[in-house]
């Protein structure tokens, strides 16, 4: 396979203007000729089909939840970054380009990352004219809070509620389209294939989630906005609903999966109380701004919080990075949590927990101050816990978040198959090996609103709207093969439950492939997915029937998928010798135990190409060259 | 714990319903009430039964996804929390708690407590937002907005759509909703402009779907797990009723 990252030449300030104005434009006559299929109404989901449909192009946009207005990145907390430099304390594109290239462990692209920079000042301009109602200043002003990996205050937000502010936005926009006609939404229908003619992505194969029905739908490009695959650890942040499914079966289908070892663990989530948990809460990182992590110096240290004196406390960041003290990034924070447990210092049931206390902020801003910026977050916490953080400090700990990794896509968000889009968290572009706190929601709606409505224009006017249409036998078989593979679940009428998989599944992989992975633990892990997957296609049971609401049959669909894509990951995460962000390999560590990078060898993307059932995948690397900025070992001490 | 749950159990839009009567065993009180139906939904699997079919999404209080009736009351009756957030440390051991879908004839139910709001997303369609395009916007400090404006928008804004105000309202009346979008953008000039042709539209639409009416007795705030103030729904009428005299006229948007 053939990787070409299409970076326009030039100075790196300049490449995308450049690029803007080489890139052939589609007459506004001929737009409405051309459709998209765009999959995913999240953040970048629906700000590409509002924004494609408002240049004229005929949108489809399909979502699995009941309503786009309820992805996940609703669930965002703490806020957007742009180098907006309102806060006059320094601020620019060009330091919000490199933070985000150093926060990445200098794993990303160059180019990509400028231009997500340059274009995050118009991502708040188009916000607040859609109605965002961010924080601002009594003079009626925006105001910004401070996040991790950075030492500017540059996050705009919403009190807690930033994701679902964004998201309504953008769903609005979508909604507008929808009435006007322009976009054709599809909720509760989840895309089950991809479908390639003569080397191009034509269209895709949908279940209707309500009466199980499954059709075909031609286009002219497909975009994917499918969001990450966290949850092949089980237990995620992510909404019970995220899968990996719609860039798995594009993987299949040839287009290359890139960096899936980059895994998000983020430092501040409520610990996990027992089994029978079906998901983790994130508390914002936003709380660090004003709260303090500690652990106690004595291991198995059993007193209540506040029995401790203030000399026998371990403020953990502030001892070890001084300098970004509490807003240290999240893999740095979270191998830190980590460290305390391991030597037995964790606080809480099991000892998996380091407290994030709030008794200094309360006394130095008043109650009512911290009420105001963190309420609802301490109230969650209250529900979830049954304790009171404004008395006790939080009790949090570190779980799986976000996933750098994605599918491969070039610099005009194209995968390795012509006419495949795929942008947001689905593709593995702009953050290297570790996301920044707030650029998550940043890139989605950079990806949306302002850079696939310019590229994929691009490629359509080197396209004839000559759609496939769904007769051709690359659809119909498509559409068997989805057929069959429900049928078959369907029929296997095992004794185990889909979910009694997925939690093994994703019990190995934290244990194995988590926070620490080592040579042994990987080849455990790999050893072990293929027995499991094969258990599951022998011994799942999967109630109901294939023609209606069936809840059990969606779960073993997404799960089968993660049982295959687990194997990816661990290979993935077996080859990068080196430790880089989140991907922090023990037998690449420095004798502090900071992550120990190796550039000389592992300065390249890797993007996984399938191969076929049963063989092993090809790793191609695309080779990542820094012209702008020094490749240095990221400090935060 | 142990419980006796009572659920509203529905094959599809076209068959009618019942209660069917289940035993949760052996419940943990940290669980989450979603988790405890997790349990249930494992043990009839376990035994080659359908599990009960219910939303959920996010189950952190955000998605909106979740939607059940417990024990009559919309989320469950804890104050500002969605089902998803309610734990089972608030209910007694050997309790028996009823959980049945969103009743209005607008969001039909689609099988056990699933049901379709799909009419709440046609509302938004109708008029629900600000007619800017992608592109072109001026600086976003370049308009102040009092903070008192703006932080009331936000309280409007923070409406998560679930629908629990339908739920509970005697009259299915998607007013609290309504009112909470229609305040949110009227409060900001952003959503000054098409403030009247909006409210009209959004108003039209609402009762196209077969809501009705505000009879002002509370459950809607009640229940509300973002607790969205009935406020917004005297913000409502006032806007409707300024659209009414003043008209949309010089207001519609140009396609």
């Amino acid at each position: 396979m053939k990787l070409d990252s299409n970076i326009p030449s030039g100075p790196l300030a300049q490449k995308w203007d450049k690029h803007k104005f080489e890139m052939k434009l589609v007459n506004p006559a001929n737009k409405r000729k051309f459709d998209v299929i765009v999959v995913g109404s999240g953040l970048a989901g629906a700000s590409a089909a509002a924004t494609m449909a408002e240049l004229g192009y005929r949108v489809k946009c399909f979502c699995f939840q009941d309503s786009p207005r309820r992805a996940h990145s609703i669930a965002a907390q703490g806020g957007i970054n742009a180098a907006k430099n309102y806060a006059n304390d320094g601020d620019s594109i060009y330091r919000l380009f490199y933070d985000t290239i150093k926060g990445g462990d200098f794993r990303s692209r160059e180019a990509n990352v400028y231009r997500l920079a340059q274009v995050s000042v118009n991502i708040i301009d188009q916000c607040v004219a859609q109605g965002v109602p961010f924080a601002r200043e009594y003079g009626g002003l925006l105001t910004n809070r401070s996040f991790g990996g950075a030492q500017v205050s540059r996050t705009f937000y919403a009190r807690g509620q930033t994701g679902q502010q964004l998201l309504l936005g953008a769903y609005q926009a979508l909604c507008r389209q929808i009435g006007h006609g322009n976009v054709k939404m599809y909720p509760r229908t989840e895309m089950l294939e991809l479908v390639v003619v003569d080397g191009q992505a034509k269209g895709i194969i949908a279940r209707d989630l309500v009466t199980g029905e499954i059709s075909a739908h031609a286009g002219d490009a497909v975009v994917l906005a499918t969001g990450g695959y966290g949850n092949v650890f089980y237990l995620s942040t992510n909404a019970k609903g995220c899968n990996v499914t719609a860039t798995w079966r594009a993987y299949k289908k040839g287009a290359a999966f890139a960096n899936p070892c980059y895994t998000q663990i983020h430092p501040t989530c409520i610990p996990v109380s027992g089994d029978h948990q079906s998901k983790l809460t994130l508390m914002s990182e936003s709380l660090r701004n004003d709260g303090r992590v500690w652990a106690p110096k004595k291991k198995g240290d059993t007193r209540p919080a506040n029995q401790i004196p203030e000399d026998e406390r371990d403020y953990l960041l502030e001892r070890k990075y001084p300098s970004f003290g509490n807003l240290a990034p999240r893999d740095i924070s979270s191998r830190a949590a980590k460290e305390v447990c391991d030597e037995g210092r964790g606080v809480g049931p099991g000892g998996l927990g380091v407290y994030l206390d709030f008794a200094d902020a309360i006394k130095r801003l008043s109650l009512e101050t911290v009420k105001e910026r963190y309420g609802n977050l301490f109230e969650m916490y209250e529900k979830i816990t049954g304790e009171d953080a404004y008395q006790t400090p939080m009790r949090i700990y570190p779980a799986v978040h976000y996933t750098m990794g994605g599918t491969w896509v070039d610099y005009n968000l194209m995968s390795s198959l012509p006419g495949l889009f795929v942008i947001g968290e689905a593709n593995f572009s702009d953050h290297g090996a570790n996301r920044l706190g707030a650029s998550a929601l940043m890139q989605g709606l950079a990806d949306g609103y302002f850079i696939l409505p310019y590229t994929i224009g691009n490629y359509f006017a080197s396209q004839k709207p000559a759609k496939a249409n769904v007769s051709h036998p690359e659809f119909k078989k498509a559409l068997e093969d989805a057929g069959a593979l429900t049928k078959r679940l369907l029929s296997i009428n095992g004794k185990r439950s889909v979910t009694s998989f997925h939690r093994e599944l994703g019990k190995l992989m934290w244990e194995k492939c988590g926070m620490a992975r080592s040579t042994e633990s990987l080849k455990e892990a790999l050893a072990r997915i293929p027995e499991l997957r094969s258990e599951f296609w022998k011994n799942v049971k999967v109630t109901g029937e294939t023609g209606s609401l069936n809840q059990d049959l969606e779960a073993a669909g997404r799960v089968a998928d993660f049982l295959e894509f687990a194997e990816l990951l661990c290979l993935d995460a077996l080859t990068r010798e080196e430790s880089c962000g989140g991907h922090f390999r023990v037998e690449h560590q420095y004798p502090d135990g900071e992550a120990k990078r190796d550039d000389e060898h592992f300065a390249f993307v890797s993007a996984w190409e399938y191969q076929g059932p049963g063989k092993p995948p090809v790793l191609n690397k695309e080779p990542l060259t820094y012209e702008e900025v020094h490749m240095s070992t990221r400090s935060y001490k | 714990m142990n419980l006796t749950l009572k659920v509203w159990r529905q094959k599809d839009a076209k068959s009618p319903g019942r209660m069917v009567e289940y035993q949760a065993a052996n419940i943990i009180p940290d669980m989450s009430f979603l988790e405890m139906l997790d349990v249930v939904n494992e043990g009839l699997i376990a035994r080659g039964e359908e599990p009960i079919a219910f939303d959920s999404d996010c189950r952190e209080g955000i998605c909106g996804t979740c939607s059940l009736v417990i024990n009559g009351i919309a989320h469950g009756g804890q104050r500002g929390t969605t089902a998803c957030q309610l734990h089972m440390r608030h209910f007694q051991d050997g309790q028996t708690i009823t959980i049945e879908p969103w009743r209005a004839k607008s969001f039909p139910v689609l099988k056990d407590l699933v049901t379709d709001r799909g009419a709440f997303d046609r509302i938004i369609q109708a008029g629900g937002f600000v007619s800017v395009n992608t592109g072109g916007t001026p600086d976003a400090n370049a308009l102040p907005v009092a903070k008192v404006d703006s932080d009331r928008a936000m309280d409007a804004a923070a409406c998560i759509g679930c629908g629990a105000c339908v739920a509970a309202c005697k009259n299915a009346s998607a007013m609290l909703f309504v009112s909470a979008k229609v305040s949110h953008l009227a409060l900001l000039p952003q959503g000054k402009v098409e403030r009247n042709q909006r409210v009209l539209n959004m108003v039209q639409q609402m009762d196209a779907e077969g809501f009705g009416n505000c009879t002002v007795t509370g459950s809607c705030e009640a229940v509300c797990p973002k607790e969205i103030s009935l406020d917004f729904i005297a913000r409502l009428n006032r806007e409707y009723g300024k659209a009414l005299l003043k008209g949309a006229t010089g207001h519609k948007e140009t396609v």
